[in-house]
Formats: structure tokens, C-alpha cells, sequence
């Protein structure tokens, strides 16, 4: 039962073929009539690390909040093992932009990481010992265990972002949804995050983030989706942010500013 | 001081005494989500716009105490989806939309219950007596009370997570469009129902401070609800007792106490109290 959801111990995720694979055919989202996305497909195994890049307005958050759940698709499908999605939302784990969250919320950084356990225990059930074993270990590999009374203000940058990473490891969840994690951050920060994306995936799981700093894409993530509100590219990082991709999906801005 | 005792004898006393301590708690617990919401605000905005609501179902249906609460309830939810309508729909953004709507509801509602001649039942409706409460009224009260707590105490933690994180709510698969209509609908509840206690203008302090007082002494939003609550019920008891022996009128008495309790918290609150910070 531990194992269901995560493939814990490493790289055999990309064995096991027709399974743990997430798979996007087709997708498209509206704003009222403005058309935010246009069929995007692409399909990658647990393990990887995924940034969505492309530059401003080309449908990045979007592409982030239909993974959510946030907002519908105007057609198209997402699949997880050949489900829907979103009618296993356990595996999903969202993680807000930083400027989105509420700072001052009287919360602790352990009442931030139990709440990643609502989806095994639902509305009525009680945090038993099993949960807090779960929080427990989640606070101690992020190296949280110290700060855990700690109201969420009274972190670092960086801490905060391990936080809600904690919470996300307590829910279990596969599937890593990131809204431009790096945002803010100094370069020390940058760089422990991107480590620690990385050793999260190496464990087997998939984690997704938008992200739109082209010079550090290709250290953090194994993987690019490179779109411009249509699919320019999909693949390796470093294929997929070749010149002639970036000319396409920046035109000329890209060359003249150091985005 | 002997009047005091033999004043606290009469049933009138008594009802008015437990209505204080019920609104007051029940006040106090759902101020939280007001609180926690950040919407104070359109709350307030709101709650004066029951006046016209009260004043139109006055004028449809004669002076009831169903008719004045189904009318305060429409009114309500006008104003609030009212204003998000013609804000999604126009240039103008939300807040400026609720102003305009719920100043022009509370003047046309003002109108009407003058020319109604209904002067001495405006003021009640706009500061509040509760020694004027009839049975029905305080039934209403207690139990809309009680759904408040019951409701809250039974959806807690996720609406807790709703109320930091709505987008890894609706992630997860928390209801959140539901949460926020069940939590609007129950807000405009909770005030119609304090509207003969404390008024359409000091109800606000009533859904605002004890939250208030609680987010500068603690750490956990879940003891919000219940500090809240504490601090709501027993501030609108102490002010009963003080409102007889000084003259005051009650309903105002209430706001004050809860503003001089929120004053204390905010200097000396052994967390983040001014004198904390200033160390």
C-alpha cells in the first residue's frame, strides 16, 4: 500500500512502460474568446524534471493550472497511467507562486505540511499516528524539523519554498505542479531548490514547473516543453533550447534583451 | 448599584444577558473567516446594505419579521453579487462597484423608512437593541448561531486550507467555488441575524475585532474560531454589565469593549505587540 503512489528507490520508473506516465494530447484552453493555449501534446514518465518555458503570455501558468485542475481545458484530454487526471488528485501537488501566498497567515510550518495529508484523510478523519510519522519525515527531509512552530513568515526565501515542497511530499503525491518556484530567490537559494527538485524526481517522481529563465533551464531540468502558446518544442532541455527554437518562440526579443 | 441587581432580576435582563453572550460568541467565532479572508471591507459594505433590503420588503409585504429578514438576506446578496457582476461587466473594479451600490441602497432605503415614519426602527436597525429583541428574533439568532459554529467546527480543516492555499485546495479537490458562496451565505446569516443586536453599522465590529485580537496573539488559525468566540462572547457580556450602570446604550457599549480589547492585544500582545516590537 506505501508503494501505490510513489516509486520510491530511484531510476526504474523509466522501465516501466505504460505506466506511472503522464500524458497530454491535445490541449487547449480559452480566456473568453481569447485563445490561451492550442493543442498541446507531449508525454513523459516519472523521474524527470519538466520546465515549461516560452516567454511572457505564452501560456505557461496556464499550462500549469490545467495540470492543476484549476481551470478546464477547452478540449483536449490529460492522462495519468491512461486515467483522467483529475479523478486521482491525490497525485497531483500544487505549489502557488511565492507573491501569491499570504505570509502573514497564522499558520506553522507544520500545520502547513499537514494539510498535505487532507486528501488520505479527508474531511472527517483524524491525523492519526501513521499521518505524523508521514508529516514528520516530510519536515525532516527538507530539513524543517527545527523550524517547525515556526510561523511560515518568519522564514528564508528558501525555507519557505522547502515548506510547501514538504507539504507536497506529505500528500504523497506523484505528480509535482511548481508556479515558477525560482522566482525571488538569490542564487544559493536557486541553486539548493534546483538540487532538491532533482533528488525529488531521482526518487520517482514528476515534477513540472514553469519556469522562465533560459540560462538556468538547462542545470535544473532534464526536460523543456518550449511553447509560445502553441508546441515549439519538446524534449531534452538542452535539445529543445536550441537557437533556432528560441528565435522561433522569442523572435527577435530574445536576442536583444538577456531574458 | 441596587437598581443594577434588581434590574438583572427581570426577565428582559436575563434574555438580554444570554442574547449578548450567544451573538457575541457566535459573532466572534465567524469573525475569523472574515478576518482570514481579508474581506472586512465588503463585509462592512454589506452590512449597511440590509437597510434598503428591510426597507423594500417593508414596503411589499408590511413591517413582519419574516419579510424584514428575507428582505435583508436579498438585499445582502444583491449588493455582494450585485457589485461582482457590474465589476466583471465594466471598467470598474469591484471595490468601487460595491461602494456605489450599496451607498445608493442604503440612501433609497433610508428614504423609504422615513417616509414610512419609521424614525424610532431605523435607529434600532442602524445601532442596534437588543433589549427590544422579540422571541423570534432571538431564535433566529441562536439558531443561526449554532449553524455557524456547527458548520465551521465541522468543515475546519478544509477551510482552513481554502482560506491560505485556494488554488492547492481546488487541487485537491476541495469544493472552493462551494466554500466561498457557503461562507458568503453564511456571513450575510450571521449579520442579519445580529442586525436588531448591535446594528447595520456596528455589526462590522462585532464580525471583525475578536479575530483581529486573536491574529496578533497567535500562531494557529484554528484557534481563531474559538479565541474569537471567547473574546466576542465574554467582551459583549462585560458590556452588558457596563452599559446599564454608566448609561450607555448597549449595542455601542459592545463595539467599544471589543475595540478596547483589540487596543490591549495590539500593545501588549507577548508575541507581536507593539511594546514586543519596539524591544
Amino acid at each position: 500500500m506505501v508503494n501505490k503512489h510513489i516509486c520510491w528507490g530511484g531510476d526504474h520508473s523509466h522501465h516501466h512502460h505504460g505506466g506511472h506516465e503522464l500524458q497530454v494530447q491535445q490541449l487547449s484552453a480559452c480566456y473568453g474568446d481569447v485563445v490561451a493555449l492550442q493543442d498541446i501534446s507531449f508525454r513523459l514518465h516519472c523521474g524527470h524534471t519538466l520546465a515549461l518555458t516560452g516567454p511572457n503570455g505564452a501560456g505557461k501558468s496556464t499550462l500549469i493550472h490545467l495540470l492543476a485542475g484549476l481551470h478546464k481545458p477547452a478540449s483536449g484530454s490529460i492522462l495519468w497511467n491512461n486515467t483522467p487526471l483529475h479523478q486521482t488528485r491525490h497525485e497531483i501537488a500544487f505549489m502557488p507562486q511565492r507573491s501569491e501566498v499570504d505570509w502573514r497567515f497564522p499558520i506553522t510550518v507544520r500545520e502547513l505540511v499537514e494539510m498535505g495529508r487532507f486528501p488520505a484523510i479527508g474531511n472527517w478523519g483524524a491525523l492519526g499516528k501513521h499521518d505524523r510519522e508521514i508529516v514528520d519525515k516530510a519536515l525532516e527531509s527538507l530539513h524543517l524539523t527545527h523550524l517547525q512552530k515556526r510561523q511560515i513568515g518568519a522564514l528564508s526565501g528558501g525555507q519557505q519554498q522547502r515548506a510547501f515542497l514538504a507539504r507536497a511530499l506529505a500528500q504523497e503525491a506523484h505528480i509535482l505542479l511548481l508556479d515558477e518556484p525560482f522566482t525571488g530567490l538569490d542564487v544559493p537559494g536557486m541553486e539548493s531548490l534546483g538540487e532538491l527538485l532533482q533528488s525529488l524526481a531521482a526518487e520517482g517522481r514528476l515534477i513540472i514547473a514553469s519556469h522562465h529563465d533560459l540560462t538556468s533551464a538547462p542545470r535544473i531540468f532534464s526536460h523543456c516543453l518550449l511553447i509560445n502558446r502553441t508546441l515549439i518544442d519538446f524534449g531534452k532541455t538542452t535539445d529543445v533550447l536550441s537557437p533556432q527554437n528560441l528565435l522561433t518562440a522569442f523572435g527577435k526579443q530574445h536576442f536583444t534583451t538577456t531574458a | 448599584m441596587n437598581e443594577f441587581i434588581q434590574f438583572l432580576g427581570e426577565p428582559i435582563a436575563q434574555r438580554s444577558l444570554w442574547a449578548c453572550a450567544v451573538i457575541g460568541f457566535a459573532n466572534g467565532f465567524v469573525s475569523a473567516l472574515v478576518v482570514l479572508r481579508r474581506s472586512s471591507l465588503q463585509i462592512g459594505t454589506i452590512s449597511c446594505a440590509l437597510l434598503p433590503g428591510i426597507a423594500l420588503a417593508i414596503l411589499l409585504f408590511g413591517l413582519m419579521q419574516m419579510s424584514i429578514l428575507i428582505g435583508a438576506i436579498i438585499a445582502g446578496l444583491m449588493v455582494g453579487l450585485g457589485s461582482l457582476f457590474v465589476s466583471r461587466t465594466s471598467k470598474v473594479d469591484h471595490d468601487t462597484a460595491l461602494s456605489i451600490i450599496h451607498t445608493t441602497g442604503f440612501a433609497i432605503g433610508y428614504i423609504i423608512l422615513i417616509r414610512l415614519g419609521l424614525q424610532q426602527k431605523v435607529d434600532d436597525w442602524l445601532f442596534g437593541s437588543i433589549m427590544s429583541m422579540g422571541n423570534a428574533d432571538l431564535w433566529i439568532a441562536y439558531g443561526v448561531s449554532a449553524l455557524a459554529i456547527l458548520s465551521i467546527t465541522a468543515l475546519q480543516r478544509p477551510l482552513l486550507i481554502y482560506l491560505f492555499d485556494p488554488r492547492a485546495a481546488t487541487a485537491m479537490g476541495i469544493p472552493t467555488r462551494a466554500f466561498s458562496y457557503g461562507i458568503f451565505a453564511l456571513i450575510i446569516l450571521v449579520l442579519v441575524s445580529s442586525l436588531q443586536a448591535v446594528g447595520a453599522f456596528l455589526t462590522l465590529g462585532l464580525l471583525v475585532a475578536p479575530a483581529a485580537t486573536m491574529y496578533q496573539l497567535t500562531n494557529r488559525a484554528g484557534l481563531m474560531f474559538w479565541g474569537g468566540g471567547l473574546i466576542g462572547g465574554l467582551g459583549s457580556v462585560a458590556a452588558f454589565f457596563l452599559s446599564y450602570p454608566l448609561g450607555w446604550h448597549l449595542g455601542a457599549t459592545i463595539i467599544v469593549v471589543l475595540g478596547a480589547i483589540f487596543l490591549l492585544a495590539y500593545i501588549f500582545s507577548p508575541k507581536y505587540g507593539l511594546l514586543q516590537r519596539k524591544r
